[in-house]
């Protein structure tokens, strides 16, 4: 299988010294979904955002499809990834139909297909279209956001898609239904999904491969499996943390 | 009272068009220079300070001393009308000029951050996200601007500019507070039906978060 997304001994540092990336490589396959794990401040985000130049990589090389991400047009390469952040970002002088319809219209494609698709996407992440599509953001719940967040991350079928702690600020009951749509509509539509969390259960369930980064490293790339089995003192510290309450309850007599 | 009219009737609506015509034309440059100015601040933000401190000197500076100013200036100096409405455009920039910029600095930043991820263009982004969401602002800051400037209108007439400020200095001039109000009147209802329309506009134009 060949790489989707290639880093290549990426490195970030700021003006005032301090290094966020110490020299990544990493190799992302095409139709995996991996995740980035770690904690705040790992620089997962800042390695997520080196993909679509949100992020311009102070040392290394970031190859998207083949392509360096570095010199090719920024538009172009920006059209061509789908971006879904905690903060959904919606405009909200738009509505939902106009949002999910937004990259199509900056493309200049005409409004029949930006309306034709936009009423495919909202279905396809669980929207009734027609009673969603005239709604403005501040009109829709969190987890609703996140759909058309998402909706519009997938308009004009971009082969690759970052995710950015899609679901951080959803209840844990609306997040179990988003990563179930998530996991369907992947099933449905195959895409290479980098997803930035440090929530270890999402990476479980929805990653092929789990990539933990500590402290601006690359500490581990591992399948699931591997993941929870690995004596790596990073991972086993990620995994123990994870486990505290679910252990204490299980203590109580 | 009916006399008062019959005799002054036509000569206030001539005024009336006259003052209309200062602000209005001053309005429309400021807002030409500010608006694309307050843009650009946000694009180098390290220039916002000093800028808008000029613009705020110059609303600063007495509207008298500043048609005085303006007087011995070649082209400028040489029409009554140029120097109000150069005058008038000065003290509209400050508002428009702050709120455009404070309007679109005040733009969610994880909506920005779409707008660029999504692949907008630099122009594109300004004409669909930064300004749609920035016009009440910006509306807010125009209206500050016209009621201002309705009022300081009226000091034109001492460089001989015209408008309803006429009347008022020769209703002063001899004593005639009928004159004073034929001049104050009007140009009070001018400010209030501006401030009216200006903010029926900005509310249409305001979007929920």
């Amino acid at each position: 299988m060949p790489a989707a997304i290639e880093f290549r001994d990426v490195t970030y540092a700021l003006r005032s010294g301090r290094t966020i990336l110490h020299g990544i490589s990493l190799a992302v396959e095409e139709g995996s979904v991996t995740a980035l794990l770690g904690r705040s401040g790992s620089g997962k985000t800042t390695l997520l955002r080196t993909v679509n130049r949100m992020i311009v990589p102070t040392g290394g090389d970031v190859v998207v499809l083949g392509r360096d991400a570095l010199t090719s047009d920024l538009i172009e390469l920006r059209r061509g990834i789908g971006y879904v952040i905690q903060e959904a970002g919606l405009f909200p002088h738009f509505t939902v139909e106009r949002n999910v319809g937004m990259v199509l219209e900056a493309q200049g494609r005409p409004r029949a297909e930006r309306i034709s698709r936009s009423g495919e996407l909202l279905a396809a992440v669980g929207l009734e279209p027609d009673s969603f599509r005239a709604r403005y953001p501040h009109q829709l719940s969190g987890g609703q956001k996140q759909r058309v967040g998402l909706a519009r991350a997938l308009a004009a079928d971009p082969p690759i898609l970052l995710m950015d702690e899609p679901f951080g600020a959803l209840d844990p009951l609306t997040r179990a239904e988003m990563q179930d749509m998530l996991r369907n509509l992947l099933a449905q539509f195959r895409k290479t999904v980098l997803l930035v969390t440090h929530d270890l259960d999402e990476a479980l369930y929805l990653a092929d491969r789990i990539a933990l980064l500590h402290e601006g490293n690359l500490v581990a790339h591992l399948t699931p499996e591997e993941f929870m089995r690995s004596e790596k003192p990073e991972v086993v510290a990620y995994v123990k943390a994870f486990h505290r309450g679910e252990r204490n309850a299980e203590a109580q007599p | 009272m009916m006399r008062f009219l019959s005799q002054y009737g036509s000569q206030i609506v001539t005024l009336t068009i006259e003052h209309l015509w200062l602000t209005g034309a001053a309005m429309l440059l400021a807002a030409a220079i500010a608006i694309p100015a307050g843009v650009w601040l946000t694009r180098s933000p390290r220039w916002a300070g000093p800028v808008i401190g000029i613009a705020n000197v110059l609303q600063t500076i007495p509207s008298l001393a500043m048609f005085g100013f303006l007087l011995p200036l070649p082209w400028l100096g040489e029409r009554a009308a140029r120097i109000a409405i150069a005058a008038l455009t000065a003290y509209a920039l400050l508002p428009i000029l702050r709120n455009t910029y404070a309007g679109i600095r005040g733009i969610e930043p994880a909506v920005l951050e779409a707008a660029e991820a999504i692949g907008l263009t630099g122009r594109q982004r300004l004409f669909k996200v930064e300004l749609p969401l920035a016009a009440s602002f910006i509306l807010a800051g125009l209206r500050t601007a016209t009621v201002t400037c309705v009022g300081i209108a009226t000091i034109a007439a001492a460089v001989g500019a015209g408008g309803l400020g006429e009347l008022i200095f020769r209703g002063v001039a001899s004593i005639d507070n009928r004159l004073v109000l034929a001049g104050a009147v009007p140009a009070a209802l001018l400010a209030l039906v501006a401030d009216g329309v200006l903010g029926l506009l900005e509310r249409w134009f305001r979007v929920t978060a």
